[in-house]
């Protein structure tokens, strides 16, 4: 049908002018996540209103950490593990840029959960957004530090002897000002906490849930689709829920909603009241 | 606001050297971890920065504290870290990236007896090949070796030069003894004190390349905000700077790399010499160890022995040159280095079996005394 390939070739992607499209197709496996992560962020950052030039975007390393190589402002793709630091030198030197780290839950939680907890700690004025799809993905899926109990991974083939992290409670006790956690069926509600933490003063904790079905769901009888049908079915939405009360239970129960969303002076106004008392 | 450059003359130690050096030199971010023997450069840092308008923070760890000086590099700071052996290990990692992304910052190295955690609180110069090779991958790096506070001062700036004018990584390879001795310092005044920035891009936005190179054979740097959308990665990549995964890219990017430092050695090799003009035997050496070796050089000559002296302020990259010359007429070479043999194989390499070279090394912990830089002179020439 020509006139529809015609009226669809005129129609630019309503996000184009924040995608690099030259880098295009993307990396990420049919039926991944990510991608619906990664377009609820972007239109959060064009709805923001803001100039594109004072945002960043800072990635460690995986599937979700290819996010910095796809969105067009200044971006980075940094080491395994290291976004959070690199994201603290760029809010640091430059307080006027708004910094957002979007990467993996293997690489913010596992080899980066110590900058996690301490830039949490210091409200440090950064939006962290990490997609957490249980695995380490780029590699093969491997056992993360998110893997549900008895689940299924390269490494763990027959189940995983570990427990998971209940990623929000980390958040919260290291000191975190603004946490929620949605999955990606729910995009709405994950622009509309990426708009949140845009719009606000210190450290913001995404949780974004996130099919992997190549690495996870192949090895654990789950078709990207059930995953999907999982999310909606088995997610309660429940605001300023307990952190600790927020274990996932794959496949039977998975809390979401925004839980914390506090005041507290970020490390740069401390840091400024410290040694300039005489600014205000 | 403080002035940046406290012109005069102080008493204060190679630490606090270091850190006045970078405050002149435009510092304006510096990431630090403590660590015995180079605290005190943190310490002069989280005193000094707020008052000239700049920040300093205490990360996490070393690789945090690396991490966190490219991304204010980045962001258009000229930036600084400071460590001494285990927390130079943390860092390498993240010195690949700064190669490999070529973002300008320095690191300093007060170095102590290792390995592991050796003697934290006694100096050493056995880095000095980690400090080459340290991160995986080929690369080339700048260092320079400072024998004094004085020179702490000074050859911090000099590292900020280098760093901008050849989008690099430079370390500053100093010990426990410099880092920890305090003598005079003069501080010059401002307008004596030469000063280099990184070079900007033209203002030209659309299809720009962060990797492509200029006539020095290094590409012009923007900074995060100015919109010239930039994307930095620890991918091979091309001049735009996008992830290519191809033999022809890697090959086009290390040449890239590689270049820019190899083609201007005179620019970035420096050194001294002492006595060396009529000189049989060459003492080559740099840091603390140039200091006692001095004293050697003098008794040596004082009893008719023709030695002389080449000390290294650039170690990497190395004066492989000089050195093959140096062979062509010397009766042999002393390296004198508190190691067990680092810089002295990088002598023997580059005298290519024309002389015979020694080591007069230490394991670490002290100084090399000129007694037993003499004694060596005696037993080999």
């Amino acid at each position: 049908m020509p006139s529809v390939n015609k009226t669809f070739q005129a129609d630019k992607h309503p996000l184009e002018d924040l995608l690099r499209v030259d880098r295009l197709p993307h990396i990420w496996c049919p039926g991944c996540g990510i991608g619906s992560v990664f377009s609820a962020c972007l239109r959060s950052i064009k709805n923001s209103g803001i100039d594109y030039n004072n945002f960043a975007m800072v990635s460690g390393i995986g599937c979700s950490g290819r996010g910095a190589g796809y969105i067009n402002i200044d971006s980075f793709h940094t080491t395994h593990g290291r976004a959070i630091p690199f994201a603290t030198g760029i809010k640091l030197a430059n307080p006027d840029i708004n910094v957002i780290v979007f990467s993996g839950d293997g690489d913010l939680c596992a080899i980066g959960g110590n900058h996690l907890i301490h830039a949490a700690r210091r409200n440090m004025d950064i939006t962290v957004i990490c997609v957490n799809n249980l695995i380490y993905g780029m590699t093969g899926g491997q056992v993360a530090a998110t893997t549900p109990h008895m689940y299924r991974s390269s490494t763990t083939a027959a189940g995983n002897p570990e427990s998971p992290f209940n990623l929000p409670l980390l958040a919260y006790a290291a000191g975190a000002t603004y946490i929620a956690r949605w999955t990606m069926l729910h995009s709405r509600d994950v622009s509309d906490a990426v708009s949140e933490a845009i719009g606000r003063k210190g450290f913001s904790f995404i949780e974004v849930l996130s099919p992997c079905p190549i690495n996870f769901g192949r090895r654990n009888k789950e078709k990207s689709l059930d995953t999907l049908r999982m999310y909606h079915e088995k997610s309660i939405i429940k605001n300023n829920a307990t952190p600790a009360e927020l274990d996932i239970e794959y496949g039977k129960s998975i809390v979401l909603g925004k839980f914390i969303d506090i005041q507290k002076p970020t490390y740069s106004e401390n840091y400024s009241r410290v040694h300039n008392p005489n600014d205000e | 606001m403080k002035p940046a450059v406290c012109t005069g003359v102080h008493f204060i130690n190679g630490d606090e050297a270091c850190a006045e050096g970078a405050i002149a030199a435009g510092c304006k971010f510096f990431g630090g971890y403590p660590i015995t023997p180079a605290t005190e450069v943190a310490e002069q840092m989280s005193l000094r920065l707020p008052e000239v308008g700049g920040t300093f923070i205490q990360m996490e760890d070393e690789i945090a504290a690396m991490t966190s000086i490219l991304g204010g590099a980045w962001a258009g700071c000229k930036t600084m870290t400071a460590t001494s052996g285990p927390g130079f290990s943390l860092m390498m990692e993240t010195v690949g990236l700064a190669v490999v992304t070529e973002t300008p910052c320095v690191i300093v190295n007060v170095q102590r007896g290792g390995p592991s955690t050796g003697l934290p609180t006694q100096g050493a110069q056995s880095d000095m090949m980690q400090a080459k090779w340290g991160s995986h991958g080929d690369y080339e790096i700048i260092a320079l070796a400072p024998s004094s506070p004085q020179e702490m001062f000074d050859f911090t700036i000099i590292a900020f030069n280098l760093s901008e004018t050849y989008r690099t990584p430079v370390f500053i390879m100093s010990d426990e003894i410099i880092g920890h001795m305090s003598e005079k310092v003069i501080i010059p005044h401002k307008k004596k004190i030469k000063i280099i920035n990184r070079k900007k891009p033209a203002k030209v936005k659309q299809g720009f390349k962060p990797f492509k190179p200029g006539a020095n054979g290094v590409a012009p740097m923007p900074a995060i905000g100015e919109g010239y959308k930039v994307h930095i990665t620890g991918l091979t990549h091309d001049e735009k700077g996008y992830p290519v995964m191809t033999v022809e890219a890697q090959e086009e990017m290390m040449a890239r790399l590689l270049g820019k430092i190899r083609n201007n050695l005179d620019d970035i090799i420096l050194t001294e010499d002492y006595l060396l003009n009529d000189a049989k035997i060459i003492i080559i050496t740099y840091g603390v160890s140039a200091r006692t070796s001095y004293t050697a050089v003098d008794e040596a000559r004082s009893r008719g022995i023709k030695a002389g002296l080449l000390r290294l302020i650039t170690v990497w990259p190395f004066p492989e040159e000089l050195i093959r010359n140096l062979a062509k007429k010397a009766k042999g070479f002393i390296t004198v280095e508190i190691n067990m043999g680092q810089i002295s194989r990088e002598v023997e390499r580059c005298a290519g079996g024309l002389a015979p070279c020694y080591l007069a090394g230490h394991a670490g912990g002290a100084i090399i005394t000129p007694d037993k830089v003499l004694a060596l002179m005696q037993e080999k020439f």
